[in-house]
């Protein structure tokens, strides 16, 4: 199925979002220092990425992909990968945070 | 073994990231290694995910060959350099933020 991928993203997204509403993690709600974390990290991951397409260190079947290529033939679904992924690492981080606030993170 | 090698230099550039660069030492501090325990079975799952439906295909000449859930073993060290350079400069901005000002909106 071609939205094979996109629904493994999109179910990390459903599956983090209580962190933000119950644990109130406020990681969306601080959108701007979200990206400012996410997009270098997604930058960096997917030039990688690109350049193992490249040098035929993996490849994605399109039975499971929407279709949508980007240059350097990465999938949609890879880029949408560094930014979800990241994204819910922030969430957990701050749900350990909201849990466990006595355990210092450095930006105190 | 090309990923394998460049998985652990991600590996270890974010470890420079989070230790000298930005100096946020999260690999110090309990509260990222707990996240990262969380983030890790979760990772395990989608990469899972990504190889058993192969969806992804790796050449076997750029991976050691242990794999862990369908996925190689480079996936964890991939997984892990993306999650510490995210959650070091998540906390490098919030600590810049939370000194330039005494707002309490970081």
């Amino acid at each position: 199925m071609r939205l094979t991928y996109l629904l493994i993203l999109g179910g990390c997204l459903i599956g983090t979002a209580p962190l933000e509403i119950f644990l109130h993690t406020r990681v969306y709600a601080r959108l701007p220092r979200l990206a400012a974390a996410i997009v270098p990290v997604a930058l960096v991951f997917g030039a990688w990425d690109i350049g193992a397409i490249a040098a035929d260190w993996w490849h994605y079947d399109p039975r499971y992909l929407v279709g949508v290529t980007l240059p350097g033939k990465l999938p949609l679904e890879e880029l949408l990968f560094f930014l979800v992924i990241p994204t819910c690492a922030v969430l957990t981080l701050e749900a350990v945070r909201a849990r466990k606030p006595h355990w210092l993170i450095g930006d105190e | 073994m090309t990923y394998t090698l460049s998985a652990l230099l991600g590996v270890v550039a974010a470890g420079v990231l989070d230790l000298i660069v930005l100096q946020t030492r999260l690999l110090r501090r309990k509260a990222f290694w707990t996240a990262y325990a969380i983030v890790l079975f979760f990772q395990l799952i989608v990469n899972g995910l990504l190889t058993g439906l192969k969806i992804v295909r790796y050449d076997s000449s750029t991976i050691i060959g242990w794999r862990i859930a369908h996925a190689p073993v480079e996936d964890i060290a991939f997984g892990f350099a993306m999650a510490l350079a995210t959650l070091s400069l998540w906390v490098w901005l919030g600590r810049r933020a939370a000194r330039s000002t005494t707002h309490a909106d970081r």
